[in-house]
């Protein structure tokens, strides 16, 4: 107990501790968290009608955020399996990062869900024997309990590592080994009852298609990966810990083959409603081309085609994988076509036409941007914080003291110039 | 071991709730000023789920609602909570050759139901169909506005809350607020409702509608024969439904729906399903009769109907 406090105090001296790059950086962050908190308070105030969602459109921008946040989480897994499964070295000197990223999108995702209740004060309701938890019945209370078993599960597995490390201990591979190996159907589970949510829904004929959740699955497998690349490479960077580019390249390739399979459920969930033809292609073809002359989502979801594809093939050869350059424009492709196609794109044509048809448009207000604004910001401060503790321990410059009470800070800066020099004296050395 | 599994249960849910009672009235204090107001907040915060009230504390939350309510519109108000009646289920039938799209049913909920004047919440949402497209709802016109009422060529269908025997929208709230009664109404408890929508995203009908601010009734508007399950005011931030008018069909004698008694051309039927010689019986075992949406399975207790 004892220990755990002193490991406690020691990280946050250790937070409060960076360079100016560092401070900068979390002050923009703590600013626009501010803001965020700001236009929060407002709508707490008047209401959910400072959104522009209606009757219509029941769910917007931030349950939107919300599904895209589950993917980013479920990917930590897909480092999970090479590291632990087959004990592949490269990838499980950065798994832990991973979880920290899993921990961090969970955050995201609790905050976007709560943004998103008319009634946040009620939340106690949904804790089981204190409120009145409709499981198994209601599929968004089996989010609640696989959400707050992943979260745990990963805080687990990740504070443990970092403890241990630490305290300069070797982790107990027996605790250690059974709780990986549950992350990964955790992982999975996360991302399949979130999918069911929406499939689950005679009555929106959009979600109500069974390829739904293997859709959600692919898509994960792209946009968590590729938003783990894009940390790797700043970390790398800009830090002082070093990520082999076999590591990266192999997350890279993984992609393509998420990023395939992705693509061809698309394909296969626009062959059949457009073959059909049945009333059932309203939503779609509103996504795809507009209905009765509505097509805000189009520009989008195009958008999001082009860049899904174009990243495809940047990850499918592997010499524009390998290239620094078009590596990071692929991530980048596919982080913003994920986040549109899985966010916006699956959420609101589910209720456009809604259930009788009529077409209300919907564009998220300033204050829904502003909020969600702040819970990405919150969430990257909790991932800055989780990676300002987790780096150094990894590197051996932040551990227990001599005197086995307090900590040794070995860095002091944490974010500091371009490191890349370093890395490349290491590949030739390799 | 009998012992420790009898005292198990209760102690331990009160010892959680006393806790986070606690905790919660502890950041009360310094958040909010200690006065009555505040403590009847508290009251409704730490309130119990609608079917978990014993009688006792039914009976004083009743009263405190009504004395809130009285208080915020200046007049006596009365909440309610008749419970279902033994042997009834209620159903509804709607004689679309009768309907004329006068929308008086809209209004006569309006004014029965204390619905929002200000952001404006229908429960009924009366659609004008072509003649020669059928009850298509892809060709629904959904705010036509002409002078005069039927329009040549069209006909209309006023759509509300199906009151379904397999309702998608109970099944999918993770909390429970929202249920079927024994006589076949889908009532939602606004005190326990935590605004997620899942249910407005499951509803086949249009028929949830979300109080996205708090709403505006004059006074002088406010019905103050109320239910707790139907027609008090509402909070903001929950969702409010159809309840075939709860306040008015529960009691003995009853009275019909407000949407019912108002329509000028008799195209709405109300009765007990299960009484063999009623007026729904009659109709559905006599009239060409369909179910919105009969593919979902739903099984709405609200039929249409070609009476001519």
């Amino acid at each position: 107990m004892k220990n755990i406090w002193s490991f406690f105090m020691g990280t946050l001296l250790l937070v409060s501790k960076g360079s100016k790059a560092y401070y900068i950086w979390v002050g923009t962050l703590l600013t626009i968290a501010a803001f965020g908190i700001m236009g929060y308070i407002y709508q707490l105030d008047q209401g959910l009608v400072v959104t522009a969602m209606k009757d219509q459109v029941s769910w917007g921008f931030y349950i939107s955020n919300f599904t895209f946040l589950v993917g980013v989480a479920a990917a930590a897994v897909l480092l999970i399996i090479p590291a632990y499964v087959y004990h592949w070295k490269p990838i499980k000197e950065i798994a832990v990062l991973g979880e920290l990223l899993a921990i961090s999108a969970i955050c995201m995702c609790l905050m976007f869900v709560t943004a998103d209740l008319g009634r946040p004060e009620r939340f106690w309701h949904l804790i089981p024997k204190v409120g009145l938890l409709n499981f198994p019945q209601s599929l968004l209370s089996w989010d609640v309990v696989v959400l707050n078993i992943y979260l745990f599960l990963n805080l687990t597995i990740a504070g443990y590592i970092l403890y241990e490390t630490y305290y300069k201990r070797t982790p107990n591979k027996n605790f250690l080994t059974p709780l990986l190996l549950l992350s990964i159907p955790a992982a999975i589970s996360i991302h399949t009852v979130t999918a069911f949510l929406y499939n689950g829904l005679g009555a929106r004929p959009f979600w109500n298609a069974s390829i739904l959740a293997p859709r959600f699955l692919a898509s994960a497998f792209c946009s968590g990966p590729a938003f783990m690349i894009l940390i790797f490479l700043l970390i790398r960077n800009y830090t002082k810990f070093k990520i082999k580019d076999e590591a990266i390249h192999k997350i890279a390739e993984l992609i393509a083959y998420a990023m395939f399979v992705n693509l061809l459920l698309f394909g296969a969930e626009v062959f059949k409603e457009y073959y059909t033809d049945s009333v059932h292609l309203a939503p779609l073809k509103y996504l795809l081309q507009g209905l009765h002359g509505h097509s805000a989502l189009v520009p989008w979801i195009w958008t999001a085609l082009i860049f899904n594809v174009t990243a495809f093939f940047i990850f499918l050869i592997p010499e524009s994988r390998k290239n620094p350059l078009t590596l990071v424009l692929g991530c980048i492709m596919i982080f913003a076509g994920v986040y549109i196609e899985k966010g916006m794109g699956l959420v609101i044509p589910g209720f456009i036409p809604d259930v009788l048809h009529e077409i209300y448009e919907y564009t998220p207000t300033g204050i829904e941007i502003i909020i969600s604004m702040g819970i990405w910001s919150l969430g990257l401060l909790i991932f800055t914080m989780l990676l300002r503790v987790g780096i150094p321990i990894l590197n051996g410059d932040f551990h227990v003291a001599d005197d086995g009470v307090g900590s040794h800070i070995g860095d002091q800066l944490f974010l500091v110039g371009r490191q890349v020099k370093d890395v490349e004296d290491d590949e030739k050395l390799e | 071991m009998a012992d420790h599994k009898e005292c198990k249960h209760s102690p331990v849910e009160i010892t959680r709730r006393q806790a986070l009672q606690g905790l919660v009235a502890g950041l009360g204090v310094l958040a909010l000023p200690a006065s009555d107001a505040s403590a009847s907040v508290w009251e409704a915060f730490f309130q119990k789920h609608f079917r978990e009230l014993s009688k006792e504390e039914l009976a004083k939350t009743l009263a405190r609602m009504g004395s809130e309510y009285s208080d915020e519109f200046g007049k006596e108000i009365t909440v309610k909570a008749t419970p279902a009646i033994e042997g009834v289920r209620y159903g509804y039938g709607l004689d679309l050759s009768r309907c004329v799209g006068c929308r008086r049913c809209v209004y006569a909920c309006v004014e029965e139901n204390n619905q929002s004047h200000d952001p404006q919440i229908h429960w009924i949402r009366v659609v004008q169909l072509d003649k020669e497209k059928g009850t298509a709802l892809e060709y629904a016109e959904h705010y036509y506005n002409p002078e005069l009422v039927p329009e040549k060529g069209h006909f209309y269908m006023p759509i509300q809350c199906q009151q379904c025997d397999n309702p998608p929208c109970t099944k999918v709230c993770p909390v429970q607020a929202t249920w079927p009664e024994k006589d076949g109404i889908v009532v939602v408890d606004y005190n326990w409702c935590i605004g997620c929508r899942y249910c407005m995203a499951a509803c086949p009908y249009g028929a949830r509608h979300f109080n996205w601010a708090k709403g505006k009734l004059p006074a002088e508007n406010m019905n103050t024969d109320t239910h707790y399950l139907g027609n008090r005011p509402r909070p903001k931030g929950v969702v409010e439904k159809c309840t075939f008018c709860i306040q008015r069909t529960r009691e003995q004698p009853g009275r019909y729906p407000a949407c019912e008694e108002i329509c000028p051309v008799g195209a709405r039927k109300f009765g007990n399903l299960l009484d063999p010689d009623g007026e729904m019986r009659y109709l559905i075992e006599n009239k060409r009769v369909f179910i919105l949406k009969e593919e979902l399975n739903t099984q709405p207790k609200f039929y249409y109907f070609y009476a001519t």
